[in-house]
């Protein structure tokens, strides 16, 4: 393996972040918190020190990123980006313990949302306003970020690190130049966020809110500004991110197709229209189940949209206490927290595609049973999916669950938490949601330090969608065989 | 620019590494779901599976923005249809490479014509065309033409005991009467732009420019002129050696060519009465020497494995025939032949692309003053360009020396009227003249990119 690529690539991310700690430097500035803006120029001092030096000390000729180098440089960069990114929690004070700021962070990147904080209120401007541009970053991806904005080279391959980083089962390029790509991910997703912020300044929020919101939802992240989360806020804001975190959980490769014209292939797109109707129907089933919850059937109709779209996108807000809700809707809820957004999208989770071509593979070899000598082919859009395709997801989904026991059997030695609190809050780590029922609906800080790693790592693993950071940890990745 | 290859095999994958080089918006077809994700891994383009005469995958890979066609696939008419479809379907250029000797006859006009394609592109008739070139020259390694041949860019190898190891160029012209420019020189794996105090060294690889009869008598007072070569004998009885066998015996040169597929050596023996075709194993050296092998002029390997090629060149060399050419398609094995002293190398992929490369500059640059000729010399690491003049303040009228010219970039030679200049401080460009640059290290586009 190329080493000194992957070191230096990775020095470079942390350089980049260092300009992106710039913003709440800023926002703390101008709301004069002192403590907080030397935490984010003391972050800044060590990331530039450390990331300059990886970049100067791993000079290399071969600059050829191949496959093995593209997952092992994700996943150091992510977990990197969440050790570093958690230092201003902890040089402010706002989170004094180490591993608590780190849960936090990579709550954050991985666009989670579970918290250790009872009150996020108590926590200055600044890191509040860090904490959110988190998830704006991790939801379509510090790498992309890097391939938008950074000098391209001819030979970088760089193919194989945003294959490693975005989501879904498959990657496709917009066009045919992969930085081209990138920046047109960026401009449609910083577009649509942007629009957000203004439809929430409609709603008379304040300028900060609008923005933190907006990145929470954008990234379908979920770390709110308040203890009870969205409930605070007026239905017309409650309406607004509704929308929006249904549309960041579609696939982005949809609003382009919107912007060059050729809006009429979205109507082919299944994954879409699985998306919406399993929304549509999951949202009209919780409205019917909690309407005695609620004074009027129009707020338990917002209340089931918001919450069934802020599960199924994996972004994690929340409007009522859901937890209390009966158990049919719960059970709809922890549904849908598998299900996640669609391929492409900022959402994470199984994903829609994965889930429909899942079905559709299923279908296919209960026909082969019933008509032993039929060539059945397994069709997505029209197209025929290819045998890989079909085998990878196979993999992925053994690979899953075998760790989503894994994290389950860890948090097992907690003692004030019961088995359904434990797989809850796997699942809404592991599937980047956030909140999960019982004890953690609202916060994570009861676990213990060695529980909150585990969480954190399976946050990372969730977003990555597992293979980079499994292969980081495989020896046979870094030796020189 | 955005330009679609269909076909990606050994030549347009090399196509594509070039393009893409560019700068230009790639996209790649064909029918194998592996070779897409191999060139999707590889370089940065964008792949589409199907058949490239398909309208659906057409429109799949965005014919309708295209700049750009060039269908390369191992099928001369799907390369025609897909062709003919893409510019109906809005592409404004295409390109289609068509290798069968019967479509290069008088049909290739209506083909062309009728199919509205803006260039057919046929790597082996230029790979003939040049092979007859070096037969012609024999001394050089390379030989480029431009401007209907009034103008010649040699690539020539010193030898051990140059009469110009150790010269400065400045004291060269002193010495040699004749009108040259040495524009480019490749050291290992370095290449300058020399200026008048450079030394030159054993070992070299030089680029000469001038008129061809200067060059002659350039290389005749050095002492290396070799004659043409009158006997060929050539290995393997593919397209290629058709074509140079074609074109061999029309000018009146005795050819013998060796096949070992007796299919392939009486269709030869059918389509050229003037030559000679031996059904034999060319790898075997007791045939080739019974065929009289050291008295020829020339030995030209062309079979289709690089490997045989470069041996039997070996063979022939240590049999002292004066000039021995291979035909080598892939780079890396070039840069061993080299290794190994067989010199003189042509690769039909290398010719194909820069034909391409030169269509896509002159496409994506069609305002200014376009490129009429692109050759990569030196193996790829300096390029000759040929532009017309056009009446541009910055650049006509102004002595040369007086020009603010980019760094290892050189004008090597000024056409007026036909005539060639060979420049100095003092010459001008003037509208209508067309020049030849030099240039390492940098991609061109228009006359005016020389300048700072």
């Amino acid at each position: 393996m190329n080493r000194k690529m992957v070191f230096r690539t990775v020095g470079m991310i942390v350089l980049l972040e260092a300009a992106l700690l710039l913003l709440p430097l800023v926002t703390s500035l101008i709301y004069g918190e002192a403590k907080s803006a030397l935490a984010f120029l003391e972050t800044i001092g060590i990331a530039v020190v450390f990331g300059g030096a990886l970049c100067l000390f791993c000079k290399t000729e071969k600059t050829t990123i191949y496959a093995k180098e593209g997952f092992v440089v994700t996943a150091l960069t992510w977990i990197l980006l969440s050790l570093i990114g958690a230092l201003p929690f902890v040089f402010s004070g706002d989170i004094p313990s180490y591993i608590d700021a780190v849960f936090e962070t990579a709550s954050g990147f991985s666009t989670t949302g579970a918290t250790i904080l009872d009150d996020p209120a108590v926590c200055s401007h600044g890191i509040l306003f860090w904490r959110s541009f988190t998830h704006w970053l991790g939801g379509m991806g510090v790498l992309v970020l890097m391939v938008a904005i950074l000098p391209a080279g001819n030979e970088g391959r760089p193919i194989h690190i945003l294959r490693a980083e975005m989501p879904g089962p498959t990657m496709g390029k917009l066009v045919p130049k992969l930085k081209d790509t990138a920046k047109i991910l960026y401009v449609l997703y910083l577009a649509l966020t942007g629009i957000e912020v203004v439809f929430l300044l409609c709603g008379g929020m304040s300028l900060f809110e609008a923005l933190t919101l907006s990145f929470g939802t954008a990234g379908t992240g979920g770390l709110a500004l308040r203890a009870d989360s969205i409930a605070f806020y007026s239905s017309y804001v409650q309406w607004t991110i509704t929308v929006f975190m249904f549309l960041f959980g579609v696939n982005f490769n949809l609003y382009y197709l919107i912007l060059i014209g050729k809006a009429k292939q979205i109507f082919k797109n299944e994954e879409l229209w699985t998306y919406t109707g399993i929304v549509v129907a999951a949202a009209l089933m919780i409205a019917v189940n909690v309407r005695d919850t609620f004074a009027t059937f129009g707020e338990a109709i917002r209340a089931g949209f918001f919450q069934t779209v802020a599960f199924i996108t994996t972004t994690g807000y929340s409007t009522a206490p859901f937890d209390s809700w009966p158990v049919f809707s719960k059970t709809i809820l922890f549904t849908l927290m598998f299900i996640g957004g669609c391929a492409g999208s900022t959402g994470g989770g199984l994903k829609v595609a994965r889930i429909l071509l899942m079905f559709k593979t299923a279908k296919r070899d209960l026909t082969k049973m019933l008509h032993p000598r039929s060539v059945p082919v397994v069709r997505m859009d029209g197209r025929i999916v290819e045998e890989d395709t079909v085998r990878n997801l196979g993999s992925y989904l053994m690979i899953y669950f075998i760790f989503f026991l894994f994290f389950t059997f860890v948090l097992s030695f907690e003692k004030d938490f019961n088995l359904l609190e434990n797989i809850t809050a796997v699942s809404a780590c592991l599937n980047n949601i956030g909140p999960g029922f019982g004890k953690v609906s609202s916060t994570c800080a009861g676990y213990s330090d060695v529980s909150k790693c585990f969480l954190s790592l399976a946050m990372l693993l969730g977003r990555l969608e597992i293979y980079p950071i499994l292969f980081c940890f495989v020896p046979s990745t870094w030796s020189k065989k | 620019m955005k330009i679609i290859i269909a076909g990606c095999g050994k030549i347009g994958s090399t196509i594509l590494a070039s393009l893409v080089a560019e700068g230009h918006e790639v996209v790649a077809i064909d029918t194998d779901p592996d070779v897409i994700s191999e060139m999707n891994n590889i370089y940065d383009v964008m792949g589409a599976v199907g058949n490239c005469a398909d309208s659906d995958v057409l429109k799949e890979a965005g014919i309708e923005t295209t700049s750009l066609f060039v269908a390369v696939t191992g099928s001369d008419e799907l390369n025609m249809l897909s062709c003919f479809l893409a510019r109906r379907m809005g592409a404004h250029h295409t390109i289609a490479r068509i290798r069968k000797p019967e479509y290069n006859d008088d049909s290739l006009d209506l083909l062309k014509k009728e199919l509205h394609l803006s260039m057919a592109i046929n790597p082996d008739l230029m790979t003939a065309k040049q092979l007859y070139n070096l037969l012609k020259f024999p001394s050089a390694v390379k030989i480029e033409t431009f401007s209907d041949q009034a103008f010649e860019l040699v690539e020539i190898k010193l030898k051990a005991d140059s009469a110009l190891d150790g010269m400065k160029l400045s004291e060269m012209r002193g010495k040699y009467q004749a009108k040259v420019l040495i524009c480019v020189v490749q050291r290992g794996d370095e290449v300058f732009i020399p200026d008048g105090n450079f030394v030159l060294k054993s070992g070299d690889r030089v680029g000469i420019s001038a008129a061809p009869a200067e060059i002659t008598k350039f290389l005749r007072d050095l002492g290396v002129l070799q004659k043409k070569a009158k006997n060929v004998m050539i290995l393997g009885g593919s397209r290629i050696a058709y074509y140079l066998a074609t074109h061999l015996t029309g000018a009146g040169n005795t050819v013998k060519i060796i096949e070992r597929d007796p299919e392939i050596a009486k269709d030869l023996a059918e389509l050229l009465p003037k030559a000679r075709v031996i059904l034999g194993d060319g790898a075997r050296q007791e045939l080739l020497m019974e065929e009289g092998l050291p008295d020829s002029d020339a030995f030209v390997a062309l079979t289709g494995m690089d490997e045989e090629n470069v041996l039997m060149s070996i063979f022939a060399s240590s049999q002292n025939v004066p000039t021995v050419i291979s035909k080598i398609n892939r780079p890396e094995m070039a840069a061993l032949a080299e290794r190994l002293n067989v010199d003189t190398v042509v690769s039909p992929r290398r010719y194909t692309a820069e034909a391409l490369l030169r269509y896509a500059r002159a496409v994506h640059n069609s305002m200014g003053s376009k490129v009429e000729t692109l050759y990569q010399i030196l193996d790829g690491s300096a390029e000759a360009l040929e532009f017309t003049v056009t009446n541009d303040p910055k650049l006509v009228n102004i002595p040369l020396k007086d020009l603010k010219l980019k760094p290892n970039l050189l004008i090597a030679g000024i056409l007026r009227d036909r005539r060639p200049i060979i420049p100095g401080g003092a010459d001008m460009m003037l509208p209508d003249d067309r020049v030849v640059v030099v240039s390492a290290g940098q991609k061109l586009s228009d006359l005016s990119d020389i300048l700072r």
